[in-house]
């Protein structure tokens, strides 16, 4: 994946956070990682990508981050469900979002969260992913954008 | 006043024949049957229902084709709860 594509996955997960007002959302320098071993933390949301592009797209959290986020839409509802729900809604926005930039031919899936590390292949063994590595409320996350060119 | 709530373009239309609502709010990507389709069953069942599309999916032609299906209008997450709320008060002017 070409890293101009990177700035559009950077410019949404700003927006994402920018919604809730107050503290910005801090993105580190992105970074390409073997998929070897997903950079996973404790809730994951997956969107298969098919189409134009094709690949994976996710959103790990901390509990943390997601309850910080809870937070910020006013919600008090800190059950497992709402986490897991949480963190597919995110992946969700993501890469919905991105057809804006990739058009309607950038198909994306149903999201899929697990928790903690993952239990199958998510990602395709021999390729790389690029980490965007976030930071709000002082609370970690990742996104992971791993598309074919 | 009656909110039910559906995991699926599936159950949303068997919720949608048990409860006929006045305001219904969908997502676009669900499992067994995606926004568009059920936007279409449903309009089909009742044309009067008014239906707010609420979606990650920000390309221009998707907004289209749910509003050419039939539904009422169109919300691009992320939005804020006020931005909810006039999007709905807008519809039931209508």
């Amino acid at each position: 994946m070409k890293e101009q594509k990177l700035q559009i996955f950077l410019s949404i997960i700003s927006n994402y956070f920018n919604q809730f007002g107050g503290e910005e959302l801090i993105a580190d320098t992105p970074y390409l990682l073997e998929n070897k071993q997903p950079k996973v933390h404790d809730y994951t949301g997956v969107i298969g990508i098919s189409g134009g592009q094709k690949g994976v797209v996710y959103f790990s959290a901390t509990r943390q981050l997601l309850s910080s986020i809870l937070d910020s839409m006013g919600e008090a509802d800190k059950s497992e469900e709402n986490y897991i729900d949480l963190a597919g809604e995110v992946a969700n926005t993501i890469s919905g979002n991105a057809r804006k930039e990739f058009g309607a031919e950038f198909h994306i899936s149903v999201p899929f969260v697990f928790k903690g590390a993952p239990q199958s292949i998510v990602l395709p063994n021999d390729e790389r992913s690029f980490i965007i590595p976030i930071t709000w409320h002082s609370q970690v996350g990742e996104i992971v954008v791993c598309l074919q060119d | 006043m009656l909110v039910a709530t559906a995991t699926s373009g599936v159950q949303a239309i068997e919720k949608f024949n048990i409860h006929r609502p006045d305001v219904i709010t969908m997502d676009l990507t669900m499992p067994q049957m995606d926004g568009l389709e059920c936007i279409e069953k449903i309009i089909a069942i009742d044309p009067d229902v008014r239906i707010l599309v609420v979606s990650a999916l920000s390309d221009k032609a998707t907004g289209i084709e749910a509003l050419s299906l039939g539904a009422s209008g169109f919300l691009c997450k992320p939005f804020s709860e006020e931005e909810l709320v006039e999007s709905l008060y807008e519809l039931m002017q209508d």
